[in-house]
């Protein structure tokens, strides 16, 4: 075979370029499907009455499809098991970039990661059988299958992703920037808080967003332990039911085609518009808080 | 996101399957589909020539389809109503009734629980959520109401046979499987759920209704108040490959997948 290197370099470039279309032809088919199967549901009911309806009955005659319950309960969720991943993935990544020694981060770094690689569903049924009768013995509650449960159990999912990816981007500060810092009389706390941290926002940003977009999508771990109560909750440790978990309990066996499918098809759309703003947000942030090298400051 | 496309991804491959070319539609009750389902894959290993296509549209559609002659075998969870036997007629379809089995749905709470009886109308007022502590039933501590999710066969029967038109109260904690009402009725002292009588076991603990033990013998005499038959419908007496399935259901093996699946067998 005498291929010139030229017609190699095409080959090989169009072969490279086949593989990124193919992802990409693979989610426009399946937001077009979303869209097809879940738009048809506005026929029967109001986009208003949709998502900001209070009652979920979707199977009785007449059926209710009244989904804001479910957003309710997917942003208390996600709101709540942040407040908890955040700081702690955070702090995590500046004591591992910044203060401990390289031989501690080189056992704690791979040990957090490896908390990713625990299925959902080995999460889901600890929380189910360990951490709920726990919580509910606890506080004296009527059930520990609950929203903060949930919440502790997304935590968990998202320390490893926020810690990962923010440990990165600050290990990446430029050395010239702290040592300018310190040489200025700044303290190590100082640097950290005004100089490391501010360089390093777009990645720690990036990393929350991952680590948000994560727990408002994941299904498993709230099918098990929200409790799964359709009602706007009330205290956090209110039953509820997020948008996920309603989709993955119902979806086998709504009729196919049918208003309540449809319906479903139709949460799938906001929660997919859900994790679409979260992700425009993260690359907004990490375009504007980027640091482009130490030179330039 | 991840998961809702691995979801849709799996539902396409499902939905594909569920088109290809067959020589009987089964179509109706979501009660009666899991029993279908596991006598059509024991039917099919027997007879591969055969290809079976099930879907559960729902008891009303299910006879709708079969009096479309768009079905071959209808599941039903309720005897067919007078319109719908009318309606037959006038399109010269002869629905034939055959019972397969017996659907019998036991209310659970924690083996804690000193409570060993209910009535179908406390159990509607639990569901209903107008009776929120166990003392005005004679226990301790705040009710836990665990229901199934709405689309499930277990649910519609108790909406059926206890609810009778009213609603499960949204407070109510939902479970997407039986299994998953027997774990978490077992792990909360407070909690009362149901299931279908093949899913008793020491974890939880089955309550009398209106003084009725919940066992396959009083589901049988339908004295246990939450049981109900479960039927088929055929066009005519059945005939060809449709027989031989309805056969099979009907027979020693059928009837021990009736009872796999958690209802209780005839006979």
């Amino acid at each position: 075979m005498a291929l010139s290197r030229k017609t190699k370099d095409n080959l090989i470039r169009n072969a490279f370029f086949l593989t990124a279309l193919s992802s990409i032809v693979a989610l426009a088919l399946i937001m077009i499907y979303l869209f097809v199967e879940g738009l048809p549901i506005f026929k029967v009911v109001s986009v208003t009455d949709f998502l900001f309806g209070n009652l979920w009955y979707p199977t009785s005659d007449p059926p209710e499809f009244g989904i804001f319950p479910l957003i309710a309960a997917s942003l208390a969720v996600t709101v709540l098991s942040s407040a908890m991943a955040i700081p702690l993935g955070v702090m995590t990544a500046i004591y591992l970039a910044e203060i401990s020694s390289r031989r501690t981060r080189n056992i704690f770094k791979p040990i957090v990661e490896l908390l990713a690689a625990l299925p959902s569903v080995v999460i889901g049924f600890f929380g189910m059988v360990v951490v709920a009768p726990f919580l509910q013995e606890t506080f004296d509650l009527a059930t520990g299958l609950n929203l903060f449960n949930a919440a502790v159990m997304l935590a968990f999912m998202s320390v490893p992703t926020i810690c990962s990816v923010s440990e990165d981007a600050i290990y990446s500060v430029p050395p010239e920037l702290k040592e300018a810092s310190l040489a200025l009389g700044a303290t190590h706390f100082e640097t950290i808080a005004k100089v490391v941290l501010p360089a390093s926002l777009s990645g720690i940003s990036t990393a929350v967003m991952l680590g948000m977009s994560r727990a408002i999508g994941e299904t498993m771990v709230v099918l098990m332990v929200a409790g799964g109560a359709a009602m706007i909750p009330t205290s956090v440790f209110s039953p509820v039911r997020p948008m996920p978990s309603s989709i993955a309990a119902e979806m086998a066996e709504a009729s196919f085609r049918g208003n309540h499918y449809r319906a479903l098809f139709a949460i799938g759309i906001v929660l997919f518009l859900f994790t679409l703003v979260f992700n425009l947000v993260a690359s907004h942030v990490a375009e504007k808080h980027k640091q482009v090298g130490a030179a330039t400051l | 996101m991840k998961k809702l496309i691995g979801m849709i991804a799996a539902f396409l491959m499902l939905a594909s399957t569920a088109f290809a070319e067959t020589a009987i539609k089964v179509d109706g009750s979501t009660t009666v589909l899991p029993i279908m389902q596991k006598v059509v894959e024991a039917y099919m290993k027997a007879h591969p020539d055969v290809k079976i296509s099930v879907s559960g549209g729902g008891s009303g559609n299910g006879i709708k389809a079969l009096i479309d002659g768009a079905t071959d075998l209808a599941m039903a969870s309720r005897a067919m109503e007078q319109k719908e036997i009318d309606l037959a007629k006038t399109k010269n379809v002869a629905p034939n009734q055959i019972v397969c089995a017996i659907d019998a749905i036991v209310p659970v709470v924690n083996p804690a629980n000193k409570l060993t009886e209910t009535t179908l109308a406390q159990l509607k007022d639990l569901y209903m959520g107008k009776i929120t502590s166990w003392k005005e039933l004679g226990g301790e501590g705040p009710v836990v109401v665990i229901s199934r999710d709405t689309s499930s066969g277990t649910y519609e029967t108790w909406e059926g046979l206890v609810m009778k038109k009213e609603r499960v109260f949204p407070g109510a904690l939902m479970q997407a499987s039986s299994g998953a009402v027997v774990q978490a009725v077992s792990k909360n002292k407070n909690a009362i759920g149901y299931v279908g009588i093949g899913y008793l076991d020491a974890s939880t603990k089955g309550l009398k209704v209106d003084g009725v033990e919940p066992t396959a013998e009083n589901a049988k005499s339908k004295k246990f108040p939450i049981s109900r038959d479960l039927y088929l419908y055929t066009n005519g007496a059945p005939a060809g490959a449709v027989k031989g399935l309805v056969d099979f259901l009907l027979g020693a093996e059928g009837q021990k997948l009736v009872k796999e699946a958690g209802f209780v067998p005839l006979g």
